[in-house]
């Protein structure tokens, strides 16, 4: 049962970028080029996103189990970091050379288009390389 | 500021955008999970492998909405400027700075900041203004 909620709500945040405009990074990028002819439609993006996920955090802040019984595992972490603060700013800068955030880019890839194989590909080469680094941090502090 | 009128489609983006937050919702309140991309396929990569099942379905059902919207004869469609060499450092910077930030557009921006996290908001506004500068020094300083 769990596996098909997930399924559903996969679907529908598919079907959300795709509809909004946001699968498509030369809209991503018209949004992202402030100095240029801007094209504000992202922003209705996030407004409506933010709008129902409001509602739906303020049901999930309330229980302890989903519907399903399951329980509700939302962040625990609340200061804001250096690690933060880079990771965001090095996805940042290939957000805005490619236009591609991780959701569109498997959006676009599902659509057959080469390019976003090939993103996707250096993505997870990208999230690989954070473990590593991550395990080599640890097998560090461990000796 | 110039407002690109043209391609402006408040109306289809508001739609979206609500359909964007109603899978959070689904998400959150059936699974009790974020719906976070980068999250989500990270998690995936890491050991110890815990909770398979539900991370791969959401991922077919992401993916494979563009296979019924083609089918329905709605094909996605993605304009991507970007070069391959572009792409591939692009894609490498997303994948890395999303774990090290435990987050992207999705899982921050979108759930984040609907949770009313500061971490989120800090993490939105960096990569947003990452993006703004990027674009600006690619399209008008490299490119003008």
């Amino acid at each position: 049962m769990t596996a098909i909620t997930a399924l559903l709500a996969g679907l529908l945040f598919g079907v959300g970028l795709m509809v909004s405009g946001m699968a498509n990074p030369a809209k991503v990028l018209g949004f992202l080029d402030l100095a240029g002819t801007w094209d504000p439609s992202l922003a209705f993006v996030m407004v409506g996103a933010i709008a129902v996920g409001t509602l739906a955090f303020i049901v999930a802040r309330r229980r302890k189990r989903s519907f399903l019984g399951l329980p509700v595992q939302l962040p625990a972490s609340t200061t804001v970091t250096l690690r933060l603060v880079l990771g965001s700013a090095a996805f940042g800068i290939g957000w805005g050379l490619a236009g591609f955030c991780p959701g569109p880019a498997l959006v676009a890839l599902g659509a057959g288009y080469p390019k976003a194989v090939g993103f996707v590909a250096a993505m997870m080469a990208g999230m690989l390389a954070f473990e590593v680094l991550e395990r080599a941090k640890s097998s560090l502090q461990r000796a | 500021m110039l407002i690109d009128l043209a391609n402006f489609t408040p109306g289809l983006s508001l739609a979206g955008g609500l359909i964007i937050g109603a899978a959070a919702a689904v998400l959150v309140l059936f699974n009790g999970r974020i719906a976070g991309i980068s999250g989500i396929l990270g998690g995936l990569l890491s050991l110890p492998r815990a909770d398979m099942a539900w991370r791969v379905t959401f991922l077919i059902g992401l993916v494979g909405a563009p296979v019924i919207a083609s089918l329905l004869g709605q094909p996605a469609v993605a304009d991507i400027q970007a070069s391959w060499g572009q792409i591939l450092v692009a894609g490498f910077l997303v994948g890395l700075g999303t774990r090290y930030a435990s987050g992207c557009t999705s899982g921050h921006g979108v759930c984040g900041i609907s949770r009313g996290s500061v971490r989120s908001l800090v993490a939105t506004l960096t990569f947003m203004a990452a993006g703004f500068l990027t674009v600006f020094v690619q399209r008008h300083v490299i490119g003008g």
